[in-house]
């Protein structure tokens, strides 16, 4: 794994609780990252633009415009990293966020150097793949960390690149959702598939002609997801 | 048979409709043979009148002829009785509704008595205590008999009506026998009866219908009671039974509904109680969650660079960490338990093998920093059930982690065992154990075996372990013997089966 680390890279704190933010900025900035701290959801999108982050924490409880709405806005104009702060680990709301476009979440209370291992987790660049990958009709190329199919350039956000670098890398292997989480969100979280299935859903939504059948990666039931290979 | 017992057992209606008829047949079988005997010795009777006195006639008659003659030459005498007999005979127009015998004349000293009849006659028709009657002394006697003829095999009831004569001329005594055939009363008798049994069986029957319509009529609102009730039991307390009328069924129906109304009403104050704290533990969540994440966060910076400040204020960020640690376990834990008060708590269903669970849990670092060893048993091959991967691990940690922390054994042992019905897995120890009623008690909220040590536990852990089987529809039991060690078998039932016959059972049990 590798950091690009030629300047610092630059976390957006979307939060309302004037003391966690401002908490949240000690830590990060202990950690050698440049933050900022933007306390309502209207002010998102400004500041957002403003500031140019690399990562994007943020609260799902804000006034103004909700989590899952500052969610969409930005997912709609960048596929920078987004983390979920979230008070509530129960399903739906975790899952609305993720399907509303966060990349990861993290639960309160957490610890600092769970936040950020999060957060690196987002900022770094997966080494899965060094040369150019062609499989099938879909090309990757890690060097500019984009992704064609058929010539037309796909719109993947960093998360789901490396997840199709990963599953496209090894069709011979079938990964479990544990492995995927580890190789892909870095970190270990047992039985939190959720995170997998949100995101397959979506990255299949992008790569597959029929979500409902796929032709690029398949799920293989009770174990994981495994890529098709081209032909058979 | 079995399905014949089956119904009697189950259906009223079958029960109802059976003892009426049976009832109905006793009373027609009854009142017909009363019937009967009354119809038969009635005609009988008059029948018998009747012969009586025409018979009387007759012997009136001979008696004449008897008189007039004074013959007294054998040859003649028989001719002219041959006679007599014959003119009794066709006197009484073209039918004849009867037989005659006359013997005669009767003779003091045993021997042949001479005998003349109208047809040829079977002597058995004859009642013999008739003939002693008869020959004993003048009157007129009648007997009940069977007439037959010679040579046929068929007999009719008959009449026989006798008497004795007297001819004054020779001295010599006769006996003049009628035998009337009762072939008509008996064929009327015939017609009595087949009607009567016919009668009685379409009475049956249609006595046997109408019990089981008015039975139908009071059992189906019964039944559909039942229907209803039945789903209200499994839950479907939208059902209501239609009423009409004011009668009994009506007001059955009428209390039915009111029942499930006031149900229905009772469940929605509870769900509205339990959605009220379900809220209300939410929201708690949430606003103790966000100061708790600042000031841990907070104490973490404190506690990280605690090597720059002076000892006291070193160890006070020790403690303030290790304690803000332990609050949020407590915190975490209690919101756990409130969600299951509340029914909240939801399971997030996944095949999972309680092997892998064993052996994965066995390998946790911690343990190993503890000293502890763990001996796996029975995980070599796959224990399947359908369960939340999250609470199974977090039960099967716990029982670990207590192993290490509370009962001083070096050794952990975890089995995996299943059947048809569930899988268990067991942890045991061989440290203090639990004595007396402590095995029920550890599951208590807050209980402690030794209050004096605390060991930054939150005193919860194994009541939520208990209440994630409970919600599996498993068990989570222990054992223990004091100073041998303790048993924690937690049971999950497989899908379609139950916890009741777990496939582990405690050496402590």
């Amino acid at each position: 794994m590798s950091y690009r680390r030629t300047k610092r890279d630059r976390v957006l704190v979307v939060d309302d609780d004037a003391s966690l933010a401002e908490m949240l900025t000690i830590v990060l900035e202990g950690e050698g990252l440049t933050a900022s701290v933007c306390r309502s959801g209207d002010r998102v999108m400004a500041a957002f633009n403003d500031f140019k982050p690399d990562v994007v924490l943020l609260d799902l409880m804000l006034p103004g415009l909700d989590g899952m709405s500052v969610c969409r806005q930005i997912r709609a104009t960048s596929a920078v990293p987004i983390i979920m702060l979230t008070a509530k680990s129960d399903t739906p709301d975790v899952v609305a966020g993720l399907e509303a476009g966060a990349d990861d979440y993290i639960t309160k209370p957490f610890k600092n150097t769970e936040l950020v291992a999060r957060v690196r987790a987002r900022l770094r660049r997966s080494d899965q793949l060094v040369e150019p990958l062609e499989f099938g009709d879909i090309v990757l190329d890690p060097a500019g960390h984009t992704v064609s199919r058929k010539g037309e350039p796909l719109e993947l956000t960093p998360l789901e690149f490396d997840l199709l670098a990963c599953l496209l890398g090894d069709p011979s292997q079938v990964f479990t959702r544990e492995t995927l989480l580890q190789k892909v969100w870095g970190y270990h979280h047992p039985g939190d598939t959720k995170l997998v299935n949100v995101h397959m859903t979506r990255l299949r939504s992008k790569i597959e002609d029929d979500a409902e059948n796929p032709q690029v990666i398949r799920t293989v039931r009770g174990v994981g997801y495994q890529a098709i290979l081209p032909g058979s | 048979m079995p399905s014949v017992a089956r119904l009697w057992r189950r259906s009223i209606q079958t029960r109802v409709v059976t003892s009426t008829i049976v009832l109905s047949t006793l009373v027609v079988a009854l009142t017909g043979w009363a019937l009967l005997r009354d119809v038969a010795s009635g005609l009988a009777d008059s029948r018998r009148a009747a012969a009586v006195s025409e018979a009387r006639s007759g012997f009136d008659y001979a008696q004449t002829q008897l008189d007039a003659t004074v013959e007294t030459e054998p040859t003649t005498q028989s001719q002219a009785l041959t006679q007599m007999v014959d003119s009794l005979t066709r006197s009484r127009g073209a039918l004849r509704t009867y037989e005659l015998v006359l013997e005669g004349p009767l003779l003091t000293d045993d021997g042949e008595v001479p005998i003349r009849s109208s047809a040829a006659i079977e002597p058995d028709s004859l009642p013999s205590d008739l003939s002693d009657a008869v020959r004993a002394g003048p009157g007129t006697f009648w007997r009940y008999s069977d007439l037959a003829l010679l040579g046929s095999s068929t007999s009719d009831p008959s009449v026989v009506v006798g008497s004795q004569l007297r001819a004054p001329g020779s001295g010599d005594t006769y006996a003049l026998f009628y035998l009337f055939s009762l072939k008509d009363q008996q064929e009327t008798l015939d017609l009595v009866r087949r009607a009567l049994l016919l009668g009685g069986l379409a009475m049956i029957l249609m006595v046997g219908g109408v019990a089981w319509l008015v039975s139908r009529q009071v059992l189906d609102p019964v039944r559909l009671a039942r229907r209803i009730a039945e789903r209200y039991a499994s839950g479907n307390l939208e059902q209501r039974m239609h009423v009409s009328g004011e009668d009994d069924i009506a007001r059955l129906s009428t209390s039915f509904n009111q029942m499930a109304a006031s149900l229905q009403s009772q469940i929605r104050r509870l769900e509205n109680l339990s959605r009220l704290q379900q809220r209300f533990v939410s929201d708690v969540s949430h606003e103790l969650r966000t100061p708790l994440t600042t000031v841990q966060m907070a104490s973490e910076v404190l506690y990280d660079s605690r090597e720059r400040f002076d000892p006291q204020t070193a160890r006070s960020a020790e403690l303030l960490k290790r304690e803000l640690d332990r609050f949020e376990s407590l915190l975490s834990d209690l919101l756990d338990l409130s969600r299951f008060d509340a029914g909240a708590a939801r399971l997030e269903l996944d095949t999972i093998d309680f092997a892998q669970v064993a052996r994965e849990a066995a390998d946790d670092p911690v343990l190993a920093r503890a000293g502890i060893q763990v001996r796996l048993l029975g995980v070599d091959q796959p224990a399947i059930v359908e369960a939340d991967m999250r609470r199974i691990d977090r039960i099967v940690r716990n029982l670990l982690a207590n192993a290490a922390k509370y009962s001083g054994s070096s050794i952990v042992e975890v089995e995996v065992a299943q059947n048809a019905d569930s899988a268990s897995l067991s942890v045991r120890d061989f440290g203090i154990g639990l004595s007396g009623d402590e095995n029920l008690r550890v599951f208590d909220r807050f209980w402690r075996a030794d209050p004096a040590r605390t060991q930054g536990g939150t005193g919860l852990g194994l009541a939520i372990s208990r209440e994630d089987a409970a919600l599996h529809g498993g068990t989570l039991q222990a054992w223990g013997r004091p100073g041998a060690g303790s048993e924690f078998i937690l049971t999950i039932p497989k899908p379609a089966g139950s916890a009741k016959n777990p496939p582990l059972v405690s050496v402590y049990a």
